[in-house]
């Protein structure tokens, strides 16, 4: 991989510009290829440093979740409430990390413990306005 | 096994009353705290031998708008100049305090430490709540999903129910005996058993000539989406704490001189304290907090004393998930048992492992700083036989608490002996 993009720092704000452009992107350990999403600078288990950018394949399946009744403000402001709830979720990863993201594509209403398990796939939906206006990363079922 | 330098006593401890005071703010909190603090302290304080305050404090800034608070405190209770130190690490703010003092005392530095807890939480809407607490979690990969703090349990909780066949009743078993015990907690938020809100309920609706609930028992009324609405499925507003202002107070001493202040100090033989990743997504099992297991573990090896010699712990129950999972993390029960626990009553004050006698975070309360530094309170009283009505029957001669930052991000555990 040798595109210009991929010399981006292992930061939050590169993990929001690749998911802008419409990439699930994380860190792997050159030594040990070992992935990191989000990206990390530093192996935790190896200390190694020699990282580079890996996409993801955005497949992987629900490990926890809830159905959100009381939301943050953002969520509120995307239109969620008491009686429209959204999902928030763990996601394992095919590649193995785990992440956490909103669920959609699933009744909130209606959630089912048996959900766990479920393949997955990574999307993602914009939100706010103007200079605020970024990608959020969501997982709907396969 | 690492070791104390010396030893380190609790001397005296004391809480403000717990509840939403519109009157109140932290400092005036914290002063009722030093009070009945002081009030407990058989031979009595002299706060001139203070040496320094450790608070722990959450987030004054985001809920009053008030930041660097030790110094106020230190000052409103009259110990400037003393240095005065304020402990963030979330809910485990209050606990880590503690253990700062432990570790102050026992580097030789001091031999008086006053800790202190404070938090004021209702001055908020409860949408500010709800964004202030998730700045617990991680604001760049977990609250951009949607996560709030009740998410986070209630998450845990759907992974433990699915690993363990666990059921949404077990939890809500939790905060049954929890609202149990602080019936009889005269500082408590709730004073009041689920079944007595349920009766009142119902005395109300008929009171007012409106439609009365057909309730039998407390399961019905609490399996009532009206009255016990979804606050992140599958946890409900009484799988919840609520949202309280209070604050807690802790003396310590060094273990030579604890008897010039008291007959009957408490003696702290185990201290705890481990972190975890950031974000709950990171760790290997979302049924355990790792931390608390470490940390546990940690104090027990420091005490010398195993689970079973623990007569009765307070946990960290912000969610009632989060009791059972500290059960099974302290090892009283084993891994996936501590549902069960929950559901045959082992956890009640008759049972062979009272848990939050005080009515834990669910009832008595949970200004998040504070609560590391109050469950010393209920400690304290059980061990010297002044819980009233709550008491235990049993000689409690160890106890344990457990104090947990976010979602284990932070944990901190003690272990505390009378002799």
């Amino acid at each position: 991989m040798t595109e210009k993009t991929l010399d981006r720092p292992f930061t939050v704000a590169s993990f929001q510009t690749y998911m802008n452009e419409g990439r699930l992107m994380g860190s792997r350990n050159r030594a040990t290829g070992e992935v990191f999403v989000p990206p990390r600078p530093i192996d935790p288990a190896t200390y190694g440093e020699d990282m580079e950018w890996v996409e993801l394949s955005g497949r992987g399946t629900l490990a926890a979740f809830t159905a959100v009744y009381i939301g943050t403000s953002a969520m509120i402001a995307a239109g969620y409430d008491r009686t429209n709830p959204y999902l928030a979720g763990v996601v394992a990863l095919e590649e193995g990390p785990r992440v956490s993201a909103q669920i959609m594509g699933l009744d909130s209403k209606q959630p089912d413990i048996d959900w766990i398990g479920r393949p997955v796939r990574a999307t993602f939906v914009e939100r706010g306005e103007g200079e605020k206006r970024r990608a959020f990363l969501v997982f709907e079922p396969v | 096994m690492k070791k104390l330098n010396r030893g380190v006593a609790v001397v005296g401890t004391g809480m403000s009353q717990f509840g939403a005071f519109p009157e109140k703010t932290t400092r005036d909190l914290f002063v009722e705290a030093f009070q009945d603090m002081r009030a407990s302290v058989g031979r009595g304080l002299d706060p001139t031998d203070i040496e320094a305050i450790y608070i722990g404090n959450y987030s004054s800034d985001l809920f009053e708008g008030q930041g660097h608070t030790a110094p106020i405190m230190a000052d409103w209770v009259g110990l400037a100049p003393r240095p005065a130190t304020r402990v963030e690490d979330a809910c485990a703010s209050g606990g880590v305090a503690l253990r700062q003092g432990v570790l102050a005392i026992a580097s030789g530095l001091y031999d008086v430490v006053l800790v202190g807890g404070i938090e004021k939480m209702s001055n908020l809407p409860i949408a500010g709540v709800t964004d202030a607490l998730a700045t617990a979690g991680d604001v760049s990969f977990e609250i951009p999903a949607g996560f709030t703090f009740p998410g986070f349990y209630a998450a845990i909780a759907t992974a433990y129910m699915h690993r363990y066949g666990a059921s949404a009743d077990a939890l809500l078993r939790v905060g049954i005996k929890n609202h149990e015990n602080g019936k009889l907690n005269p500082k408590a938020q709730f004073q009041a058993r689920i079944a007595d809100l349920m009766a009142g309920r119902i005395a109300r609706a008929q009171q007012k000539g409106l439609p009365v609930p057909s309730w039998q028992t407390e399961m019905d009324f609490l399996h009532d989406d009206g009255a016990n609405p979804y606050i992140a499925w599958p946890l409900r507003l009484f799988d919840c704490s609520p949202v309280t202002d209070g604050a807690a107070a802790v003396l310590l001493v060094s273990e030579e001189i604890a008897r010039r202040f008291s007959d009957d100090p408490l003696y702290i033989i185990g201290t705890g304290q481990a972190s975890d990743t950031s974000a709950l997504h990171d760790r290997p099992e979302l049924t355990a907090l790792r931390a608390a297991q470490l940390a546990g573990q940690q104090a027990y090896a420091m005490a010398g004393v195993t689970p079973d010699d623990v007569k009765i712990a307070e946990v960290h129950d912000c969610f009632t998930i989060a009791e059972i999972v500290a059960t099974e993390d302290l090892g009283f029960f084993a891994p996936g048992t501590g549902h069960e626990a929950a559901e045959e009553g082992l956890t009640s004050r008759q049972g062979p492992k009272p848990i939050n006698t005080s009515g834990g975070l669910k009832s008595k309360g949970h200004p998040v700083g504070a609560s590391g530094a109050a469950q010393v309170v209920e400690v304290w009283k059980q061990m010297h036989g002044a819980a009233g009505e709550r008491q235990v029957e049993r000689d409690v001669d160890l106890a344990m608490t457990h104090n947990v930052g976010g979602t284990g991000q932070t944990c901190v555990v003690h272990i505390y002996e009378r002799r």
